[in-house]
């Protein structure tokens, strides 16, 4: 006796209708809400050393004790930052620092290009294989060396100056040839066939037709091998043991141990603003190199 | 003073011996040992430099781990010494075990922090490139810098992030001057390169094509069926790469410890380039210990990255790698 109720087709348009609505406001929350929400939340948390930073440089020293501490800067002292220039030789760090980067910036933009073109636009016996051995150096460990290779620069009489920073990056970095060496095999074969019929030597085709038009992916080399040299810790602590010639690296340390239990927070944090500041502005103004010479490596590996 | 002979002899004749062309004619041949000069000519900064700052450092590592060697008189044969010492070493133990916890835990959670990033920044929101930059953004900070910050950032008074838990109502420790919390606090500073991996996993999901997924949801998978049976395994190439750069690099974690902990307290920050740094240039005479350190650590980074390379025919998709 059972009375099975039909709903009428009003009904049933009704019932689709709302269940759209409802699979739209999921499909709404999934795709604007959530991701919104996990990228604000992770974003203000990977803001925070940058925001902390500029705060403590510009506390006060009686500020910068307070318990609890400020979360805002109630009285800037934007002197902080002149008198963190003095507390340490601040601008003979800063010009060391500056000429090794430009120093391997320069040596990067040689040597990669010449390296990478041997392994992709000549095609020699054995130049693959040789190029498995480049690979497997990338993710060499320094530090498992750092004893011997010492040692090497210590017998050349280089220890301490610039030079082991720098002449490394004249032979060529393992990232940067492979890095380079994919964006050199893009480029048609028929070009370099071409200017070879007209009599152009490799040399000639290297650096008037294959140089102009790895143009991006120099970018891409100037900017990490920048930003590494720049960056550098280990190097200029093992290396540069004198300090007319230490780097900021080496130069922030300073602040740690000059008053023995009474860090100068603030001070040291306004010394670390000016030597990140360089990378951010240069960052900001070329992200996309960065972005391309992160992945480019990664997803076609 | 000894010099490191092989220093002298830059252009290894006997790399490139290796193919013999078999009965090929005359003229090919000679453009082939023509080219053979040209691109040993080319690649020649780079032999230079993997013979004389690669493998020969390599080498005299090896030879350097089976001597007592204090940098200025010449190193003293003393066999299976020091990787015996290593045994009996309280330290030694420590380092290494304070590595592997390191490595093991910082890198997984990078994993599964930059993966969340990427699969929230893969959304057409059109603000992406706000939150790309701002996530970015901690991953250029050179590592000194960001130990300086989280030195004020993570101080029991002064530091904003105990402060913070406080209002919580937590009660936040000493981070970095209490053993049982320091290797916590540079795991979670670790966390602040993801944005740098999340880049890369972007990349990837990018790749994988919108009509897979569209046949999944018509075939009625659900979001996590669609993450874990589409998107992971399809991601598994990038992941494998982010897997070995992330323990290569954390197997050799240093400046943290360096510039905030001074590997203490306790020794709970004492990690292995961090010993054998001590070792080579803070006590004396111990760099033969420090090399046979260096030999430890090669061979642990070339283990691991051939066993995640060879077990990754098991786990690895390549069908998206083009």
């Amino acid at each position: 006796m059972a009375t099975i109720i039909l709903p009428n087709e009003a009904e049933l348009r009704q019932g689709d209708a709302s269940r759209a609505s409802r699979d739209r406001k999921i499909r709404f929350f999934r795709n604007q809400i959530l991701p919104r929400i996990i990228l604000i939340i992770m974003c203000a948390i990977f803001v925070m050393p940058f925001y902390w930073m500029v705060t403590q440089s510009l506390k006060s020293n009686e500020e910068l004790t307070r318990y609890p501490p400020t979360w805002f800067v109630q009285d800037p002292q934007w002197e902080n930052y002149k008198l963190a220039t003095e507390k340490i030789p601040f601008w003979m760090f800063f010009r060391n620092t500056v000429f090794i980067t430009a120093m391997c910036v320069i040596g990067s933009l040689i040597s990669n290009p010449i390296i990478a073109y041997g392994f992709s636009r000549v095609q020699w016996p054995g130049r693959d294989k040789i190029f498995m051995i480049v690979l497997a150096t990338v993710f060499m460990p320094f530090p498992a060396i750092i004893v011997a290779y010492l040692d090497v620069w210590t017998s050349l009489g280089l220890v301490p100056t610039f030079w082991p920073l720098i002449i490394p990056s004249f032979l060529g970095s393992a990232f940067f040839v492979f890095l380079l060496r994919q964006f050199m095999l893009q480029i048609p074969m028929d070009l370099s066939d071409a200017a070879r019929m007209d009599g152009a030597n490799e040399f000639q085709i290297f650096a008037n037709i294959i140089m102009p038009l790895t143009k991006p992916a120099l970018g891409v080399i100037a900017i990490l091998s920048g930003m590494g040299a720049w960056n550098d810790f280990l190097g200029p602590l093992i290396f540069l043991l004198k300090q007319k010639l230490y780097t900021l690296a080496i130069g922030l340390t300073f602040f740690q141990s000059q008053a023995d239990r009474d860090i100068k927070f603030n001070l040291m944090m306004a010394a670390s603003v000016m030597v990140v500041l360089p990378v951010v502005v240069i960052f900001l103004f070329f992200q996309r190199f960065f972005v391309q010479g992160m992945t480019v490596g990664a997803v076609k590996g | 003073m000894d010099t490191p002979g092989s220093m002298t002899s830059p252009t290894a004749p006997g790399l490139a011996a290796a193919e013999k062309p078999k009965a090929i004619p005359w003229y090919k041949s000679r453009v082939e040992k023509k080219n053979l000069r040209l691109g040993i000519l080319f690649i020649s900064p780079w032999i230079v430099g993997f013979l004389g700052l690669t493998l020969y450092p390599l080498l005299y590592t090896f030879y350097l781990s089976f001597t007592r060697f204090g940098g200025f008189k010449d190193p003293v044969w003393i066999g299976l010494a020091n990787y015996q010492r290593m045994f009996n070493d309280d330290n030694f133990s420590k380092a290494m075990y304070n590595t592997f916890y390191f490595t093991f835990l910082a890198v997984p959670i990078g994993v599964v922090v930059a993966l969340m990033l990427a699969l929230a920044m893969d959304q057409p929101l059109p603000e992406i490139p706000l939150y790309r930059t701002l996530l970015y953004l901690p991953s250029i900070l050179p590592l000194f810098a960001t130990a300086f910050i989280f030195m004020t950032l993570l101080d029991p008074n002064q530091g904003i992030v105990n402060d913070f838990l406080r209002t919580l109502g937590f009660d936040p420790p000493n981070w970095f001057g209490d053993a049982r919390y320091s290797k916590i606090a540079i795991i979670g500073m670790a966390q602040f390169g993801a944005g740098q991996m999340a880049l890369i996993y972007l990349a990837g999901l990018k790749g994988i094509p919108t009509s897979l997924y569209e046949a999944a949801e018509i075939d009625g998978a659900g979001v996590f069926n669609r993450l874990f049976k589409i998107t992971i395994p399809l991601m598994t190439p990038v992941i494998l790469y982010s897997l070995i750069s992330g323990i290569s690099g954390g197997l050799q974690v240093f400046t943290q410890s360096f510039i905030i902990t001074n590997g203490g307290p306790n020794n709970s920050t004492n990690f292995l380039v961090f010993y054998l740094y001590r070792n080579a240039f803070a006590y004396s005479n111990q760099m033969g210990y420090a090399a046979a350190m260096g030999v430890v650590l090669f061979v642990i980074t070339v283990l691991m990255a051939g066993l995640i390379f060879f077990t990754s025919s098991r786990w690895v998709n390549y069908d998206m790698a083009g």
